[in-house]
């Protein structure tokens, strides 16, 4: 395979690398029994998302029918078949941060990154997401960019911060963490 | 020996993480070597507090004085004022919304003084992540007792002594299940850990995973040995990275010292336990779909019986519970059955942990005995509704349960008399709604929720759950009619009893619920088009009250589409045909002339 760089995803990897990654993904997991979710959770760290060539792959590798693999990637909202942005904004639409007002900064941020939920803008640094109760209620409304998470957001004034923040890193590359 | 004389307790829970408890331990711990306390003080990072709003949460022993909103550069003052000079850092202490007394120690905050610790116990007092200080509360005592001198009909029937039921919503007696799986036949058995919280607004598995991750693997292993399985699984969300982190750390420390893997304590049994992720798939919860996806598959649910006490993971006899119901098995073990069977009401024995969250003062992880009523609750712990509002509704049983009025704030907090009013106790989750919640969007936000995690098996839940959704889209937009309410109704029973599952069986809880106890907001919205809360957009209007309008053109000004006519110092009007609803016009009125 020829040294390339890989569509939608930060550029610290070459293909090669990624292809790599993934194949000793395989080798440590291949013999568990049930091991494709686990797999699927690795591939997405890899690659960002899951292309079709990495599900025919997986498929391959686990000698099983691309159908079961398609089936499980499409039934849980956590895999991804389309490249993500650089940052995944998801913004918690649990109870406790729908009450305090997560609907309205979910609009804001449709609103300040021109774009509707679940689409990514069009320089590929963000991707808008409502998520499901992430479990810190005490700090309701929460959202998190990536990693980072923002409690008791109780104005959507505070949206342009938070997006300007991103946007000052945005030329410097990070590393893809594998667990 | 070393002599330490001060413990520092930093919660490095979910919430203080988030409010920057990293950055505060840090501080702190710099601070103290800059001092030369570092023989003397010790910092401990610990589980969640509960009380997550006011974090980043330091506690300090043996005084146990509780300082909240701490932030980096107050570590100066914790260290030289408290550590130092013994003296407490007052303005750091913490203060009621309705007394501003600083109260010094946490026994005496009201948000503690009802609760009673028994699943959370350790939550907040031990380092989670160092299996010695689990060790140090008389941690694995129990399944070192039950290894070494109990039979598994014994361990069962101490179960069964106790009263204990499921936490996790279902509330079926935990030791008839540990019967079954132990009665089941076969060679190969699991014992499975259900910590998929999937129930929007509760986080107390979260929070025992994060703070207490062993005495989850301690009753897994009790369960094992119980039945008869030598390999068990934590079925854990991958939303949650800490508590993933935590559980995985202390399964390693488990093994490393024996506890877990071949011959438990040195005896013939052998116990361990592996960790599988969850996807994002709400259905998971239930208990045939959690074991396809351990299994690698699509989280389908299969209809029972057989059910997995007979035929669960891979075709073999399986346990299934949840975190809350692990974590109160050591200390039912080690305290005995009696004791545990003292707290609670009749057919609801033991403790309770609640998420408390939404329009209320204090949010938190809560724990009460059960019988507990949701008044005392909201108020006595949760400190009432902020900003003087109303309070309007509490809302149990997450998406399967309903909205209670405020006329039901009596209610004990048991699985009987919650099911008995409309709702159910669910996983724990308690949201709190104000006067400005609108039931009916809450009712179409549940059901939004229902409708997109069914997983599509069964013909009346999905297809039934969208129908419902367009009806209550539909009042929330103006365009309900009067037949609606029979339809929803009629709609309801057929997907309760016609659903394969937990998901399909009470998706419409809450809209029966909602109808039940506030019919009059649901006709308000079909018969007089309007919102009374004014949350649904498409039925408000935004109107000035003249006699509040000054004329100072602000609302004009940020109006994006020019609705606003007036000129300076005369009284301002907005043009309704030409008003979107946007409500940028409100906030920005400094004489709150502008109503919806």
């Amino acid at each position: 395979m020829t040294e390339s760089k890989c569509v939608g995803c930060t550029g610290s990897y070459t293909r090669d690398e990624k292809w790599d990654q993934l194949d000793e993904v395989m080798a440590k997991h291949k013999a568990l029994e049930g091991a494709l979710i686990m797999i699927l959770h690795r591939a997405q760290l890899i690659f960002g998302y899951l292309p079709e060539d990495v599900q025919r792959y997986v498929a391959k590798s686990l000698n099983i029918p691309l159908a079961d693999v398609y089936g499980v990637t499409t039934f849980y909202s956590s895999f991804s078949l389309t490249p993500r942005g650089k940052h995944r904004i998801a913004v918690c639409m649990g109870t406790a941060c729908y009450v305090r007002g997560a609907g309205d900064l979910l609009t804001a941020f449709e609103k300040a990154l021109g774009v509707k939920v679940g689409q990514t803008t069009t320089d590929g640094l963000f991707t808008l997401e409502a998520s499901r109760c992430i479990g810190a209620c005490g700090l309701a409304p929460v959202l998190t960019v990536g990693e980072d998470v923002y409690g008791n957001i109780m104005s959507a004034e505070r949206v342009p911060d938070i997006l300007r923040k991103y946007r000052a890193e945005k030329q410097q590359s990070e590393k893809v963490g594998l667990c | 020996m070393q002599y330490i004389r001060s413990h520092v307790l930093i919660c490095a829970g979910t919430g203080c993480t988030s409010s920057g408890c990293k950055s505060v331990e840090q501080a702190m711990r710099a601070e103290i070597e800059r001092l030369g306390l570092t023989k003397e003080v010790k910092i401990v990072q610990t589980g969640c507090f509960g009380f997550c709003k006011i974090g980043p949460i330091v506690m300090i022993y043996p005084e146990g004085s509780f300082y909240c909103y701490v932030k980096p550069e107050d570590a100066a003052d914790l260290a030289q004022q408290h550590l130092l000079k013994g003296r407490l850092v007052e303005r750091l202490l913490y203060r009621d919304v309705q007394n501003p007394k600083p109260t010094a120690f946490f026994t005496d905050i009201g948000f503690y003084k009802k609760q009673y610790r028994v699943a959370l116990a350790n939550c907040g007092a031990i380092d989670a992540e160092n299996i010695e200080e689990y060790i140090g509360v008389d941690g694995y005592q129990a399944l070192a007792r039950v290894v070494s001198s109990m039979t598994p009909a014994e361990v069962i029937h101490t179960v069964k002594a106790s009263g204990l039921r499921g936490r996790g919503g279902g509330g079926f007696s935990t030791g008839l299940k540990w019967e079954f799986a132990a009665k089941a036949l076969g060679a190969v058995k699991y014992v499975v850990c259900n910590a998929d919280e999937g129930d929007p607004g509760a986080f107390m598995d979260r929070s025992i995973l994060e703070g207490d991750p062993h005495s989850v693997i301690e009753a897994m292993a009790i369960a094992g040995y119980a039945i008869g399985a030598r390999q068990g699984y934590v079925y854990v969300r991958a939303e949650y990275p800490i508590a993933v982190h935590r559980l995985s750390i202390a399964i390693e420390q488990a093994r490393k010292l024996g506890i877990l893997g071949q011959g438990v304590f040195g005896s013939t049994f052998g116990f361990d336990i592996s960790i599988r992720l969850g996807a994002g798939a709400f259905v998971c919860g239930e208990e045939t779909a959690l074991l396809a996806s351990i299994e690698g598959k699509r989280g389908m649910p299969k209809p029972r019986p057989p059910y997995p006490a007979i035929k669960g993971l891979w075709d073999k006899p399986t346990l299934i519970n949840n975190v809350e119901t692990f974590a109160n098995i050591p200390q039912i073990i080690l305290r005995g059955p009696e004791w545990f069977a003292s707290m609670g009401t009749e057919n609801s024995k033991g403790t309770k942990v609640f998420a408390l969250a939404g329009n209320i003062n204090n949010t938190g992880l809560v724990e009460v005995p059960m019988g507990t009523t949701l008044r005392e609750i909201v108020y006595d712990i949760g400190g009432g509704i902020p900003d003087n509002r109303a309070f309007k509704a509490c809302q149990t049983g997450g998406p399967s349960g309903g909205c209670l009025p405020a006329a039901l704030l009596d209610t004990p907090v048991d699985y009987d008399s919650l099911t008995a009013v409309g709702s159910m106790m669910g996983s724990g989750g308690l949201i709190v709604m104000d006067e400005n919640t609108c039931m009916v969007d809450v009712a179409r936000f549940f059901l939004e929720f229902t409708q997109d995690e069914s997983c599509g098996k069964c013909v009346p839940c999905r297809e039934g759950t969208k129908r419902m959704l367009e009806i209550l889209e539909d009042i929330t937009k103006g365009h309900g009619t009067a037949a609606d309410i029979d339809l929803l109704e009629e709609l309801s029973v057929t997907i309760k009893g016609a659903s394969l599952c937990g998901l399909g069986q009470t998706a419409p809880n809450p809209v029966l619920a909602s109808l039940r106890f506030f019919r009059d907001e649901f006709n308000a919205h079909i018969q007089d088009k309007k919102c009374p809360a004014g949350v649904c957009q498409e039925l408000l209007t935004f109107s000035i009250i003249p006699e509040k309008c000054k004329g100072c053109t602000l609302c004009k000004k940020v109006c994006p589409v020019n609705a606003i006519a007036g000129a300076v110092k005369t009284v301002h009007t907005i043009d309704t045909a030409k008003c979107i609803k946007c409500g940028a016009c409100i906030p920005k009125c400094p004489f709150k002339a502008i109503v919806r």
